[in-house]
């Protein structure tokens, strides 16, 4: 498989591009030269290459993880959003404040029947980030204000009247931390969407894209299944700013992001994700594609398994499954 | 050779034993900086005499002050695990074993059933002295549970907030009481069954993010940081400097997240009232004589 160079090198990955491009430079000039010595040569770094990419992507830390959650490249909700459905209309604001661009959402037809159920119309919703400067700055760097929560709980109880499935995309380093989003109730909002999706009469499917930093992330992660990419992370804060705190410094991100047992396969073994979705090696934006066609796939499935229940079935399932949620004996 | 030795190095003082009332007969206020007789301050629910300013009281405090009489302790024998066996400075099992000497108590939050006015109620509350107050498994599980057994049993259900937020040591599982307790509050929504707040100081992060908002009325002691993001957090992140008076009860009475901001010392009545008002069982019967407000001082 040969890798597209990237404009985003992580640091950890510098050393397997400085070899890609050594491999990438000797077969120019095999083809050039037609030299057979160069041949064994190329296969020995072939295999260095394949050695080294293996070495690096199958033993990630977990902060090499949140690195790969934030990539720059990686693909975003409306990325998720155009692969997976088909006719999304993008619908807006909290009819209270404003609107947040910081949360998309909006119907649009999910293609299911490209993987392995049947194509229809869901609410899907999730938090946005943009890439470049500009765009990151309008996007508010995925960090909702309260009418971002607003709006999508405006949206999910629209669904649930229409019957129609929800899907939400979690990826935000927390909702905004600011003096205005305080004033206007964040908490209040975050709050309210806890509550009210804990009992929406319709399907909600949660998958973990990226960053799943805590309540800002929770506040439309409340649903049936809960699905996260094999890179994504998510915890009750980030890696920076539990280092802040319990450690009192900002150097010890990666001590805390260890600590924090924040990865998909973690959330697995504390009971919390039900599903991890795989990667291509090196992270989602490597290969969008089988990236979509993994999120599908899932999404699908679910889906299926759940509209088999009744919604009464499907609430009491909801409410045992975070009721289950929690490590503690009774002494 | 020195004269005396240090016995260990550093200061010893744990960070969570500050702002916490000191031991000895005389208390310097922080609101007013006078000083105060401890037997007073007592009597007076830990509120100032001089300035009203409300020192932070424990779960015990707040169930000796509300219930009418006796009442009976719920899931006292509930005890954080460590799932992620969690080390940062400290590990979460010697910060656990610390907490529980210096408390007395298990975890952050106590629970229990009693009457106010005759009216059964199911009274859960939090404690700043543990862990900062903050909510892990065995907090979430003990609110959840005080929630359950208000609608299993048909009584209001009162909540006690006063918490720093969720608890880190615990990761995600901290996070997800904040959907537990609020998925128990859609039952006791649908019972019809009422849910009161007191928000105390502070009320911060993951538990204002959840049980903390969700309240049919949301009481609030006077002068208390209640906020999702703290000022600190605000401060430093954003770089924001922030009004006087930002977060406090009042600011957020004003801006629509409050209902009554309340005296502790007048507490207990007004909250009877309210349950007179909402859980009558016979109009012509009333429980308590309200007394005028009207705050000692």
């Amino acid at each position: 498989m040969q890798q597209k160079k990237k404009a985003h090198l992580l640091d950890f990955e510098r050393p397997l591009f400085e070899l890609e491009e050594k491999l990438e430079e000797m077969r120019l000039i095999r083809n050039e030269e037609e030299g057979e010595d160069l041949a064994s040569s190329i296969s020995a770094l072939e295999e260095r290459v394949s050695d080294l990419r293996t070495s690096i992507y199958q033993n990630l830390t977990r902060w090499q993880r949140v690195l790969i959650a934030r990539h720059p490249d990686r693909p975003y909700s409306l990325d998720h959003i155009e692969a997976l459905t088909e006719g999304f209309v993008e619908l807006h604001g909290d009819r209270l404040f404003g609107d947040d661009p910081a949360i998309v959402g909006g119907f649009a037809k999910f293609k299911g029947s490209r993987y392995g159920s049947k194509d229809q119309t869901v609410m899907i919703l999730g938090h946005q980030k943009g890439r470049d400067t500009m765009s990151r700055k309008y996007r508010r760097f995925g960090m909702p204000n309260p009418e971002g929560y607003r709006k999508a709980i405006r949206l999910m109880k629209m669904a649930a009247r229409f019957g129609k499935p929800i899907i939400t995309l979690l990826d935000t380093p927390g909702a905004f931390p600011g003096q205005e989003a305080e004033e206007r109730g964040q908490a209040q909002a975050i709050a309210m969407n806890l509550f009210e999706m804990a009992r929406l009469p319709v399907p909600i499917i949660v998958v973990v894209i990226g960053e799943g930093a805590s309540g800002g992330a929770l506040g439309i992660g409340v649903g049936d299944r809960m699905l996260m990419l094999e890179n994504a992370w998510y915890s009750v804060i980030s890696p920076e700013n539990c280092s802040a705190i319990l450690w009192r410094s900002w150097d010890y991100k990666e001590e805390a992001a260890r600590a924090l047992k924040l990865t998909a396969p973690d959330l697995i073994s504390l009971g919390i994700v039900d599903e991890v979705i795989g990667e291509p090696m090196g992270g989602a934006h490597r290969d969008p594609d089988v990236t979509f066609e993994g999120v599908g796939r899932a999404i699908a499935s679910n889906l299926t398994e759940l509209q088999k229940l009744s919604t009464e079935d499907l609430l009491t399932a909801r409410i045992n499954n975070f009721d289950s949620m929690g490590a503690f004996k009774e002494a | 050779m020195p004269w005396f030795k240090r016995k260990s190095a550093g200061i010893k003082t744990a960070s969570s034993a500050r702002n916490e009332v000191p031991d000895g007969q005389w208390v310097k206020c922080p609101g007013c900086s006078e000083t105060v007789n401890r037997r007073e301050l007592e009597k007076q629910r830990m509120v100032c005499p001089k300035c009203d300013y409300h020192f932070k009281m424990s779960s015990t405090g707040y169930f000796e002050l509300l219930f009418d009489g006796k009442y009976e302790l719920f899931d006292t024998n509930l005890q954080a695990l460590d799932p992620l066996e969690f080390t940062d400075r400290k590990a979460y099992t010697d910060r656990l074993e610390a907490a529980r000497a210096k408390t007395g108590q298990m975890d952050a939050a106590q629970a229990a059933v009693g009457e106010m006015g005759g009216h059964p109620i199911s009274i859960s509350a939090m404690d700043f002295s543990f862990i900062g107050g903050s909510m892990g498994s065995v907090v979430g599980e003990i609110v959840a549970r005080s929630i359950r057994r208000g609608y299993e049993r048909g009584m209001p259900v009162m909540v006690i907030t006063q918490s720093g937020g969720a608890r880190m040591m615990e990761g995600a599982l901290s996070l997800m009481q904040m959907a537990k307790t609020s998925a128990h509050l859609t039952k006791l929504s649908e019972a019809g069954l009422p849910f009161f707040v007191l928000l105390t100081n502070p009320t911060t992060g993951g538990v204002t993010a959840s049980f903390a908002m969700l309240g049919d009325v949301h009481i609030a002691e006077p002068g208390a940081l209640i906020a999702f993001a703290g000022p600190r957090v605000i401060r430093e992140t954003m770089g924001q400097d922030l009004p006087e008076g930002f977060q406090t009860s009042e600011f957020l009475k004003e801006g629509g997240f409050v209902d009554l901001i309340i005296d502790r010392r007048t507490l207990r009545e007004e909250v009877i009232h309210l349950l007179d008002l909402l859980m009558e069982k016979d109009s012509t019967k009333t429980k308590t004589k309200r007394k005028p407000k009207k705050q000692k001082a």
